[in-house]
């Protein structure tokens, strides 16, 4: 707790959300979502299978549309504007739970590749803070294999260092550890306190909770499709209001 | 800020906004998703109505009765106007036995038809294996097709009354017991060989036999000499049987118990008969064959991996045609002096052979997929290699190579018409040809094609819906 | 050690050939040489006995007699004096031909079809699959002779492309056009299609064995330079992108370089199209090309662009969503996504398949038998066979050719998948 109050949060608004909804055809996924990110907050979404917090986290550099509603990153409207798009997208990075590296390219080519081709860094620039950012993640050793030759929690490693590399002020995490093996969670979550202390904009669906106690400003628990609760990861574990949290927090934490 | 926020009730579910539904969206977004799309849409929608335009008169102009292409014609011009087009199926209706059973005599087209749908009757429990429904299902509609069909072609009444006997006793066996249907399945291939061509019944009894010996020698010696010599001895004894024996044995036998078919020559074999034939002939040996060379190729012994690689990469790189000629032309040079057999036996094994290559190689896809962890755990077991692989590695490999064994196996199959080239009577080149040569009919093509092409579709788009059908099974049946 | 000299000693029985695992994949082993060698024996002894009572004898020297007969189809000379030899490459030279325009036909109708197959167009994606499902399930051999029946029956006659003084008084059409802005003409015999011509042509020498056509070569010369200027130039923008991030714009550039040298050294020797005209009865000037020809490169190319079309989707499928998906996220537009990342990973997945569809192609232009194309098998395994009456001699030749192509194409294939075989654990 002591390190989630050292960890500032100013007053600018980073994400704002307002009376969001999204229907997969017939089928209601997001309904009526309001939030608001404040700049350097880390937010941990969590809930049931299904209940849409990917759809949400992806709603927000637009790897999905929404339908109805508003939602604001960086001062910049999505909609159907390419350029608007463009610019969320470069602004935010996203981590994935299957990694989704590139297997033809090195990790190296990997990381430079978004900054070369979007950015427009000359290489050598981006070959330099790709190596920073490995260093970062404790693995610049692997600069030159290829994904296929890493382990899961080093691939994920290299995806945040991936992310990291085009210099975003938000991003986005979905699982990113639910796909490892025990002894592979730490070294990852290690890299996401770490970023976090650092004053990144964080939006995290995890349902690692110590995660969550350590590092989050805010809980939000969602189920069907809806934001049902959200408080400061303190008082949401000691004190849930809603039944479904109630239950839902039973859940994961009772074994 | 305030950060609380807890909800007491929960939002229903809300139907999408009214530009999100209908037919007005789906259009939308399945049409007109972009100008590109919207620009494509427009195309396959002019390439639809050019397609129709042209030919929907044609096939609404359809003439069933006529003698010749020109009286069709005439009966056009009258019907649809001067200049009207107009499908001749009159020609079909006149020489639809050609394209199904080329120059076989036509009281004896109940022998096909029945060795047709026993085919169906042995492969039952090897396409259903213990599912007693669908077998039940497929067995009652064999049934029907044979009532019908063998009506319709004057089947004299013994062989009749025999065929349906034996049918509805097979079908109430596959409810009792379905696994003896394997034992009709294993007798079918003399059986449809003795109805198709004909001749004395004891011929295939005896060739039959000499399986049986073949079995037993292997069970008798299997203990005494290890597995692999006995199955060595076991087909030394049968080949001998075969070469020596197989004609004095059957000629006493129909001395002594005469009971024959009309004899039938190959030549009179054509169209969709001789397809088949030659089709599931090539599949049912191919696949053992191909099993073999496979495993022959992962062998660690050096001989039998050359030899392997040698012949499947030397059938895999000539065309089907240079093995036709083949066997048309050079067969007799390899033979010894006077040796002369039947050339759709000599092109049935050159196609067993072109397609047991291909299938080697698709099976040897699927064993390089087992993960290694397969094999080791065989062993570990303590299996011998034939039974590691009866047991464990070939029902794997098959499984995750199903789709293109099929696929294999519908090249065959298309492939049988190669064999108008060594002068057989394909359904495609030979028979239309024919047609094409007689007066009444010159000048007309779309017609013949139309209606091989169809068959050919109906039996090999099966085929592929089949070994889809099996894909999706075996996967629910994995997990 | 005590325990080692406990172990009895095996003294060397026969059954251990049997049993034993160290000799028993020996002893197979043998077995199966014997076998093998007997038949191999037993087939040349049946070979030697059977050419001995028809008064053969095995050899080629029949290749260097004159073949007799004239082949519709040449792109190199030759006439009824030459060799059967001769004829044999001009077999092989028209096998080739339509096995290479099939395989760039096929390769761009394939990928077309496959792509849109996968469009998120209802229409055209249902289209693509009708399309595909009725050439992969129908013999290849019906679309040849269907081709060849529409192009030969269904054309016209020359002299219906024929304006008589009475229709162009009464300003009627002829029955029949040409197509093309009036450049080809489809008739019953042949296709029509103009020839290019060059006034300034700059000959050819005469090498003995080969000609050389100095205009062909000069032609080659020019576009292989100016494929290796446009690579140097590609070479300097990634150089310039990498220096300083900025790619230059080199699209107009490389079509400047590509296109212009060329188009420069065709007015140069003065190049232009014969168009066929119709000289009375028949159609004089252009190039005549056989519907044998015509029809054997379309039902190949359509056939197989079906199997290629499968398999260009099941590349593109074969790449996860979340590939795409990464490269969005990280500010990747669509068309770039595409030509870095879906493209290089699918092609990975389709090329091995496609050069076997490649293999398959060039073995099924043998089909061509069934339009009478003098192809390989039509002067070497066909009329040569016949006239020389060397079936074994020809065949076996055949078959040698057929499998050194076979091979040639498959040793490539191996060479690429092993480049490109993906790093894993
Ligand atoms: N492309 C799609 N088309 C239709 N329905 C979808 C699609 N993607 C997701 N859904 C549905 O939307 C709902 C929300 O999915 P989402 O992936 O956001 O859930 P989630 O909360 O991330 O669950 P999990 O914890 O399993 O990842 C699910 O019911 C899912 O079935
Ligand atoms: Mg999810």
């Amino acid at each position: 707790m002591a390190e989630a109050a050292k960890m500032q949060v100013s007053d600018e608004v980073a994400i704002q959300i307002t009376g969001m909804n999204k229907w997969y055809g017939q089928f209601h996924v997001l309904r009526d979502i309001n939030m608001t990110v404040m700049r350097g907050e880390r937010i941990v979404i969590c809930g049931p299978s299904g209940s849409g917090k990917s759809t949400l986290i992806r709603c927000i550099n637009r790897l999905e549309e929404h339908q109805q509603g508003q939602i604001i990153v960086d001062g910049t409207e999505l909609t159907n504007d390419l350029k608007n798009i463009d610019k969320v997208r470069s602004e935010v990075g996203m981590v994935f739970q299957h990694f989704n590296l590139f297997p033809h390219l090195t990790i190296l080519e990997n990381l430079t590749l978004a900054p070369i081709w979007v950015r427009k860094v000359p290489k050598k620039e981006a070959e330099e803070t790709a190596m920073y950012f490995l260093s970062k993640v404790k693995i610049p050793e692997q600069a030159h294999k290829y994904p296929g030759q890493l382990s899961g929690g080093q691939q994920q490693r290299v995806a945040i260092a991936r992310s990291l590399c085009m210099k975003p002020r938000i991003m986005l995490f979905d699982e990113p550890t639910s796909a490892l093996d025990p002894e592979m969670i730490k070294e990852v979550l290690d890299t996401m306190i770490q970023l976090a202390q650092e004053g990144m904009t964080m939006l995290c669906v995890t349902h690692e909770m110590g995660f969550a106690q350590a590092v989050a400003n805010r809980v939000i628990f969602m189920d069907q499709g809806q934001i049902v609760e959200q408080n400061a990861p303190k008082e949401f574990f000691s004190n849930p209001q809603s039944e479904r949290t109630k239950l839902f927090l039973s859940q994961i934490l009772g074994h | 800020m305030d950060q609380h926020f807890s909800r007491s009730e929960m939002l229903p579910p809300l139907a999408p906004p009214i530009t999100e539904r209908g037919a007005v969206k789906w259009m939308r977004e399945n049409l007109f998703s972009s100008p590109l799309n919207a620009i494509l849409t427009l195309l396959g929608l002019a390439a639809i109505y050019a397609l129709v335009a042209a030919s929907l008169p044609w096939w609404l102009n359809s003439v069933w009765n006529a003698e010749s292409l020109g009286q069709c014609r005439a009966i056009v011009a009258e019907t649809a106007g001067e200049g009207a087009t107009g499908a001749c199926w009159a020609m079909i209706r006149e020489r639809w036995h050609q394209f199904l059973f080329g120059f076989y005599p036509p009281d004896q087209w109940w022998r096909p038809i029945l060795a047709l749908g026993l085919l169906f009757v042995a492969l039952a429990p090897v396409l259903f294996a213990g599912q007693k429904r669908n077998m039940a299902f497929l067995l009652g509609g064999i049934a029907v097709y044979l009532v019908v069909t063998l009506t319709l072609a004057e089947t004299p009444a013994a062989a009749f009354a025999l065929a349906v006997a034996l049918v509805l006793g097979l079908t109430a066996l596959s409810q009792v017991q379905p696994g003896r249907l394997l034992w009709f399945t294993a007798i079918y291939p003399a059986l449809c060989f003795w109805l198709l061509w004909g001749g004395t019944v004891w011929a295939p009894i005896v060739a039959m036999a000499g399986f049986v010996l073949l079995y037993l020698v292997f069970r008798f010696a299997a203990p005494v000499i290890g597995l692999t010599p006995a199955a060595g001895a076991g087909i030394v004894a049968a080949v001998l049987w075969w070469l020596y024996l197989q004609g004095p044995v059957s000629g006493l036998l129909q001395g002594a118990l005469p009971f024959g078919l009309r004899a039938i020559n190959s030549d009179l074999f054509g169209g969709f008969l001789l397809a088949i034939v030659i089709g599931v002939t090539g599949i049912a040996f191919s696949l053992p064959i191909g099993i073999l060379l496979a495993l022959g190729r992962q062998s660690d012994m050096l001989i039998v991996k050359t030899l392997s690689v040698g012949f499947i990469e030397f059938v895999r790189g000539v065309p089907l045609i240079t093995l036709l000629f083949t066997a048309s032309l050079l067969l007799q040079y390899f033979l010894p002096p006077g040796t002369n057999f039947d050339i759709i036996l000599r092109v049935i094994i050159l196609v067993t052979f072109f397609a047991a290559a291909y299938l080697a190689e698709v099976i040897r896809g699927g064993l390089a997929a087992l993960p290694r962890g397969q094999y080791e755990a065989a062993d570990a077991l303590g299996l011998d290699y034939w039974r590691a692989q009866r047991l464990i590695i070939l029902p794997q490999a098959l499984k995750v190579s199903i789709p293109a064994i099929v696929s294999t196996f519908i090249g065959l199959f298309k492939d049988t018409t190669l064999v108008a080239f060594v002068g057989l009577m394909d359904p495609l080149k030979g028979v239309t040809q024919i047609v094409r040569a007689d007066i009444d009919w010159k000048g007309i093509y779309w017609e013949p094609y139309i209606f091989v092409g169809a068959i050919f579709f109906i039996i090999c788009f099966g085929m592929s819906r089949y070994s889809m059908y099996l894909e999706k099974k075996l996967k629910t049946d994995h997990r | 050690m005590a325990m080692a000299t406990d172990v009895p000693k095996d003294s060397f029985r026969l059954s251990m050939l049997v049993y034993d695992t160290r000799y028993r994949s020996y002893t197979i082993q043998i077995v199966v040489l014997l076998l093998f060698a007997m038949a191999v024996a037993w087939l040349l002894n049946n070979t030697a006995q059977n050419l001995a009572a028809r008064g053969k004898e095995f050899n080629f020297a029949f290749l260097w007699q004159r073949a007799g007969y004239d082949i519709g189809q040449q792109l190199i000379p030759y006439t009824n004096d030459s060799t059967h030899f001769r004829a044999l490459l001009v077999g092989l030279i028209n096998t080739l031909v339509v096995a290479f325009w099939g395989c760039i036909f096929a390769t761009i109708l394939g990928v077309i079809v496959g792509v849109l197959r996968l469009s998120h167009n209802w229409l055209i994606s249902r289209m693509m699959t009708v399309y595909v499902e009725t050439f992969r399930n129908i013999p290849l051999l019906l679309w040849i002779l269907l081709s060849y029946v529409i192009l030969s029956e269904t054309t016209p006659q020359p002299r219906d492309f024929r304006v008589t003084d009475e229709m162009a008084a009464a300003g009627e059409a002829p029955a029949a056009s040409m197509i093309f802005f009036d450049t080809v003409a489809v008739t019953n015999r042949g296709t029509n299609v103009p020839a290019p011509l060059f006034e300034r042509g700059l000959g050819s020498v005469d090498l003995g064995f080969v000609t050389l056509n100095l205009t062909l070569l000069a032609a080659l010369a020019v576009v292989a330079g100016s494929f290796w200027v446009n690579h140097r130039l590609v070479a300097a923008a990634r150089a310039q992108q990498e220096a300083t991030g900025v790619r230059p714009a080199t699209w107009w550039k490389s079509i400047l370089i590509l296109f212009g040298p060329f188009i420069a050294l065709m007015a140069a020797l003065g190049f232009h199209l014969e168009v066929p005209e119709l000289k009375g009865f028949n159609f004089t000037g252009g190039i005549l090309v056989a519907h044998s020809f015509t029809a054997l490169l379309i039902a190949l190319t359509l056939y197989t662009a079906a199997f290629i079309a499968e398999i260009v989707r099941a590349g593109i499928q074969a790449i996860s969503r979340g590939q795409s998906e990464a490269a969005f996220a990280l500010g990747l537009r669509p068309n770039r996504t595409t030509r870095l990342i879906i493209l290089p990973q699918a092609l990975r997945v389709i090329i091995p398949p496609l050069i076997s569809q490649y293999l398959n192609l060039t073995k099924n232009t043998s089909l061509g038998i069934a339009v009478s194309y003098l192809d390989l098998r039509g002067t070497l395994g066909g009329i040569s066979l016949n006239q020389t009456g060397r079936e074994l001699e020809c065949m076996l030749l055949m078959m040698l050719i057929y499998l050194t192509i076979s091979l040639i194409i498959s040793a490539a294939m191996n060479l690429y998948n092993r480049s490109v075989q993906l790093k894993a654990r």
